[in-house]
């Protein structure tokens, strides 16, 4: 419903920008696009986990003088794909450190071609130790990266921790696993290079950020600024797996079409890109916390170790917002968190939706259950004693200090989801039945945009263009990959200039022609990039205020007029927007302490589960999303967003399971890497509040990893309600229900 | 009986329109489509049969065209997203897929088009269960699919109305 | 995709003569291919070791079900999409319908061929245990003519079945006569749709006077190849269904398995799971009614 303080546009459930081509099939993704002389390219990757590369032999039965080989001498510029340390080469040169690891580069103009060539590349390795697990990883035994295998660490302290054990009444221990996930984006990884002499490369693709893969190229070609030209191209989902692995398989195409002197498209088949892709970061947190006869946290100390694969890439800024989300929404006088992330000889893990919240999520809230069994108060009503309000501080004791009323959230999810009544009528039904029926809840928050003074190091540039037509154009390097992106930053320029959305086109990401508005991720867009839109878009008002064409106060009509006129006499014009860090904020980045987010979205999640001892699956029969967001600024999206969040929730918790060898993900097809289907899901119930933001244009805060955040915790703990057997590991499987049920039934039978 | 690795002509009907390709029979008819054809509406998504982003109608049944050999499509009548485009009642469904949230990315968009069409035409006030499991070989990463579920109701609904 | 098209050769028979006229010519050389739903995966896999195909797709010979007094002939190209719609099979042989509703998802019923999951000979196949407990018959043709035998005797090992080199599955015969029969099937998969079965039941039985008349229990992947439980019926036959009856012939269903630990699953949970599901139709036949999912 729009209307709020006489806004039509914001709050509006307008259509999508680019919905219509998406719907007759005229959208036009990576593979759907040709060049002439263009040739396909394939990688020849590592079979082996760890080792050093002895012999590569061009094998038989294959013309290789009909393909392009690339290998890591071909690079230009420096072999490693720039991100945080680059410590990741483009080629393995000598040595690899994970299976999957990309050692030489085909091409050939018949892509049924490179396959078979693929196969007859034959690698003579020997194999060095190499480390799978985090455990592993940490007892050093075999040092695999740095001195130690960790990639980083951090440390927040907040009171006196080692002061509480005395006096608490209870001393609470838990130990927390999650497993790795794979985004499964339908639309696999894909992009063309090309290459000129003069223009430098030109790179289109399937990708989040389209100025991360820009600064990859620049040093991997040794190219600079204007000879490197990235595009986005219709993205058919990304999840944070598009983030920094497009610069891997861009810096591919790209060596490839410089040395062929012809245009390269790299598409992987879902296999390839399910094995040798980013996953989630595993993890294992440890907490040990004290509390209160009375349920209250007096303080506790938290550690988590997460897997970040062969290489550092991410793992840092993973890492960083799983720390700043281990407390939950929860008031802690004291704590000690310490985490760190590990190296192993797997793909790099990566991004994915979350980006270690939904790992440091699931086990607090996991724990606060078991907090409440110890103590012997509901799961309610332990998270109700602890809750955050405003004018508590965080654990990295940020003030809140907006009015969140988290128990208000909580009753309200307990409400929509009749939950009392439920658990009444589970109790007894149970009795009865081999089908356990248990409800969980979760309690959580998010913290929007980046980290600290990440924004301000992002200094995000937006554009927007005045048409001939009399329309605006909005300028962004921000994509759009099903989330809403070109609506909602669309519906903000129309809203601020009070013109039609309709008057409103996007620029398709293209940095020629866009400003780097910063990455698409860290739920940053509407709230961070949309109030640069609305700057940009008063800006350009100015523009022709000052230009004598337009008052203030005027109507769409006028504005157009304005707009028309200037364009026809000075050409298309801009006005770019500039981002300002916001006053107040202040941020340790070594003590970890201060305003980690500008803001959060706060949530309460409650599923209802069914689990058959028959078979030992458990499947949500139906579940309650209530969220505290700022402000809806499309409902259809908005909802679209914690639907989907939620889908990919229950799929983290129940079914998605990478099935390791050695390195290597063994389960690399969608028969066997399991994903809910719609006969899986249950009724969604999506339910927002808004309490405004205002860091965030029109209010808005960040929704879109929001509602990872919460299923899987409120699943496992409806599990264990209805099983009675505690259950502190994701994802759970049919086989690790059995297990546990097996393993205290024969704990039963020793009693 | 034709028996040679050579290329041969196909003749088939796609999207009411007589065509004649020549491929290798062995050729997926996704790919055929794709390539020969022009018709990129038909997605890729992951070469098994388990997504159905590659779902067309031949003879008027939905199938999966990456498991469809093209020699196979001999003389069917073939129906990608690009055809059932122009069909009235798939605009309809087209429509409250837009209005109900039912494409995010897009890329299974296609595919779910094609099965919710095939569906509606079996059974024109289908049950929520019904479009479930008439949708059930179509994955989704993006909308947790209750928005598919309600634009392919909405466009029963209105299919009714008229 | 990892198989190039142009390695193929690929015939398309015009009739079923053609195809068995072809296989005699060149046996072994030729791999049959109706609707592609195993073939054609994994050709994309690049695991196809064959490298000539004959389509058998939509023969009419093949593709007929036709009813007569003492049986059910359904022809080996007869898709699961036929099956589910034809109102014989729906109604008188529902462990059949049903495991044909649980296969893949629309499109891969519109696709997939009875004889085709038969020769695939995976043993988690769905229709395979429901074609066991109907004690189904096949009918084998090639140019040498056709014979017929029964289905419990195709499949000796895993992927290796009672099928000349030169022959094809023309058609399954299933007797009538199980009406007044309790019917109950499960397949538990990782997912309620689209998934590869760990474990598959399908179960006929008929209790009179309160005891075990007939009891007919097969499964699909918990061993090789799809199994009739013929020591777990003896254990029940003729006798009441007491407690002690229904822990034995639980512990018997088990220990007439061979399930395995792979990708999918474990042999622990297969094997618990398998007697949990002999117990729930051991409850079902007792209690009188159909069911399972």
């Amino acid at each position: 419903m729009a209307g709020r303080q006489g806004e039509h546009i914001i709050g509006a459930s307008t259509p999508r920008k680019e919905g219509r081509d998406k719907v007759t099939g005229r959208a036009r993704y990576i593979d759907d696009l040709s060049f002439p002389h263009m040739l396909y390219g394939a990688t020849v990757r590592s079979r082996i986990p760890r080792g050093t590369i002895k012999k590569i032999n061009f094998g038989p039965g294959i013309a290789w003088n009909e393909y392009v080989v690339v290998s890591a001498k071909d690079i230009p510029g420096k072999n490693y794909i720039a991100l945080i340390e680059n410590d990741q080469p483009c080629l393995a040169d000598g040595g690899v450190n994970h299976p999957e690891e990309a050692i030489l580069l085909l091409a050939h103009p018949d892509r049924h071609a490179l396959a078979k060539a693929v196969a007859a590349v034959e690698i003579e390795y020997e194999p060095l130790p190499a480390v799978f697990t985090i455990e592993e990883s940490e007892r050093g035994d075999t040092i695999i990266w740095g001195k130690d295998n960790t990639f980083k660490s951090y440390r927040i302290e907040k009171g006196d921790v080692d002061s509480v054990w005395a006096n608490a009444d209870y001393i609470v221990e838990g130990e927390y696993f999650t497993g790795a996930q794979e985004q499964l984006y339908i639309e696999t990884n894909g992009v063309i290079a090309a290459f000129d002499a003069e223009k430098g490369i030109k790179i289109w693709g399937s990708l989040q950020c389209p100025y991360y893969v820009h600064k990859a190229m620049m040093a991997l070609l040794g190219l600079p600024e204007d000879q490197v030209r990235v595009v986005q191209t219709e993205t058919g989902g990304a999840f944070g797996g598009k983030e920094e692995y497009p610069s891997m398989i861009a810096a591919h195409a790209a060596l490839l079409a410089m040395k062929a002197g012809q245009p390269v498209k790299i598409v992987y088949d879902r296999a390839e890109d399910m094995a040798a892709t980013t996953k989630r970061h595993p993890s294992r947190t440890r907490h040990r916390t004290a509390v209160s006869k009375d349920g209250k946290i007096l303080g506790g100390e938290i550690e988590i170790v997460m897997d970040g694969g062969a290489y550092v890439t991410l793992s840092p800024v993973v890492l960083s917002r799983a720390t700043i989300h281990a407390g939950g929404p929860y008031y802690w006088p004291n704590v000690r968190v310490r985490t760190k992330a590990v190296a192993t000889n797997t793909p790099p893990h990566g991004a994915f939706r979350g980006f270690g919240a939904p790992q440091a999520l699931f086990a607090i809230e996991r724990h606060m259950d078991k907090i409440a069994r110890t103590v012997g108060v509901s799961p309610a009503e332990i998270r109700r004693r602890n809750f955050l309000k405003q004018g508590d501080t965080t654990i990295t004791e940020q003030e809140i200090r907006e009015p969140i009323d988290l128990a208000k959230l909580l009753d309200r999810a307990l409400e929509l989801a009749d939950y009392d009544a439920k658990k009444r009528r589970f109790a007894e039904e149970n009795k009865r039945s081999a089908c356990k029926k248990g409800m969980g809840i979760a309690a959580f928050l998010h913290g929007a945009g980046f980290t600290g003074s990440g924004e301000r190091y992002l200094a995000s540039v937006v554009g927007v263009e005045g048409r001939a037509d009399g329309g605006v154009r909005v300028l962004v390097s921000s994509t759009e990959f099903g989330q809403g992106t070109n609506t909602v930053l669309c519906q903000i320029a129309a809203e601020a200039l009070g013109l039609p959305y309709e008057d409103v086109t996007i620029a398709q990401p293209d940095t020629m022609v866009v400003p780097n508005s910063g990455p698409t991720v860290a739920s940053r867009t509407a709230m961070v990039v949309g109030k640069l839109v609305a700057s940009a878009a008063q800006g350009l008002k100015q523009t022709l205020i000052a230009a004598g064409l337009l008052r203030e106060t005027c109507t769409a009509e006028e504005f157009r007029a304005a707009c028309r006129e200037h364009v026809a006499t000075h050409g298309e014009f801009r006005s770019l927007a500039n981002y300002e860090s916001p006053e107040g904020i202040f941020w340790d980045d070594v003590k970890y302490r201060g305003e980690a987010y500008a803001t959060y979205s706060w949530a309460v999640y409650v599923a209802e589960v069914t689990v058959d001892l028959t078979t030992y699956s458990a499947t949500v029969d139906d579940f309650v999303a209530v969220q505290e967001i700022g402000r809806v600024m499309n409902p259809v999206l908005a909802r679209g967003q914690i639907l989907g969040g939620v889908a990919q929730g229950i799929g983290f918790a129940l079914y998605e399971k990478v099935e390791w060898r050695d390195g290597r993900m063994a389960n690399s097809q969608m028969t066997n890497y399991i994903m809910p289907t719609s006969a899986d899901l249950p009724t969604i119930r999506v339910y927002f509040e808004e309490l405004g933001n205002k860091h965030g244009a029109f209010g808005a805060k960040g929704i879109g990893e929001l509602p990872m955040d919460g299923p899987a915790p409120a699943i496992v703990n409806a599990i264990e309600d209805a099983v009675g057997i505690p259950f502190n590991r994701v994802p759970m499987l049919p086989e690790d229900i059995f297990a546990a049920v097996e393993h205290e039934a024969s704990l039963a039978g020793v009693r | 009986m034709k028996k040679a690795a050579a290329k041969r002509e196909i003749s088939f009907t796609v999207n009411g329109e007589p065509r004649t390709v020549r491929a290798y029979p062995m050729e997926r008819l996704l790919d055929v489509l794709r390539q020969e054809l022009g018709l990129t509406g038909t997605k890729e998504g992951c070469g098994e049969g388990e997504c159905g982003a590659c779902s067309v109608l031949m003879d008027g049944m939905l199938v999966d065209s990456c498991l469809v050999p093209v020699a196979q499509a001999q003389g069917a009548k073939v129906v990608t997203i690009e055809g059932v485009s122009r069909d009235a009642r798939c605009r309809a469904l087209q429509e409250s897929f837009l209005e109900c949230g039912g494409a995010q990315c897009g890329i299974c968009t296609p595919g779910m088009i094609l099965a919710a069409a095939h569906l509606l035409q079996k059974r024109p006030k289908p049950t929520t269960e019904e479009i479930r499991e008439g949708l059930s070989g179509n994955l989704c990463r993006c909308t947790g699919y209750m928005q598919i579920f309600e634009a392919v109701a909405e466009a029963a609904r209105r299919a009714a109305v008229r | 995709m990892k198989s190039d098209p142009a390695d193929y050769e690929f015939a398309v028979a015009a009739s079923l003569q053609d195809a068995v006229k072809l296989l005699a010519e060149e046996p072994k050389r030729w791999l049959p291919i109706a609707g592609g739903t195993d073939v054609m995966v994994q050709y994309a896999a690049g695991t196809l070791g064959v490298r000539k195909l004959v389509s058998i797709w939509n023969l009419p010979e093949l593709r007929q079900i036709e009813v007569l007094p003492g049986e059910l002939r359904i022809g080996a190209g007869c898709t699961y999409t036929d099956l589910r719609g034809h109102g014989v099979v729906a109604g008188e042989f529902p462990l059949l319908a049903r495991a044909a509703s649980w296969t893949g998802g629309i499109a891969n019923q519109n696709r997939g061929t009875l004889g085709g999951n038969i020769a695939n000979a995976s043993p988690a196949a769905d229709s395979l245990p429901a074609l066991l407990v109907y004690d189904a018959e096949l009918i084998l043709v090639s140019a040498r003519g056709e014979r017929r035998m029964a289905y419990r005797d195709f499949h000796t090992g895993y992927k290796r079945m009672n099928l000349a080199a030169d022959e094809l599955i023309r058609a399954i015969c299933l007797p009538r006569g199980f009406a007044g029969y309790v019917s109950y099937a499960r397949k538990v998969g990782a997912r309620n749709a689209q998934a590869i079965s760990k474990v598959c039941i399908a179960a006929l039985g008929r209790v009179e006077n309160g005891v075990v008349a007939d009891a007919r229990i097969a499964l699909g992947s918990v061993a090789p190849l799809p199994i009739r439980l013929g020591e777990t019926e003896r254990v029940i036959a003729g006798k009441r269904l007491d407690a002690d009856v229904r822990a034995l012939a639980r512990k018997t269903a088990v220990s007439e398995t061979r399930p395995i630990d792979d990708i999918r699953s474990t042999a622990k949970y297969r094997a618990a799971v398998v007697s949990n599901l002999v117990g729930e139709f051991l409850d079902r036949l007792a209690g009188g009614e159909s069911s399972g999912e």
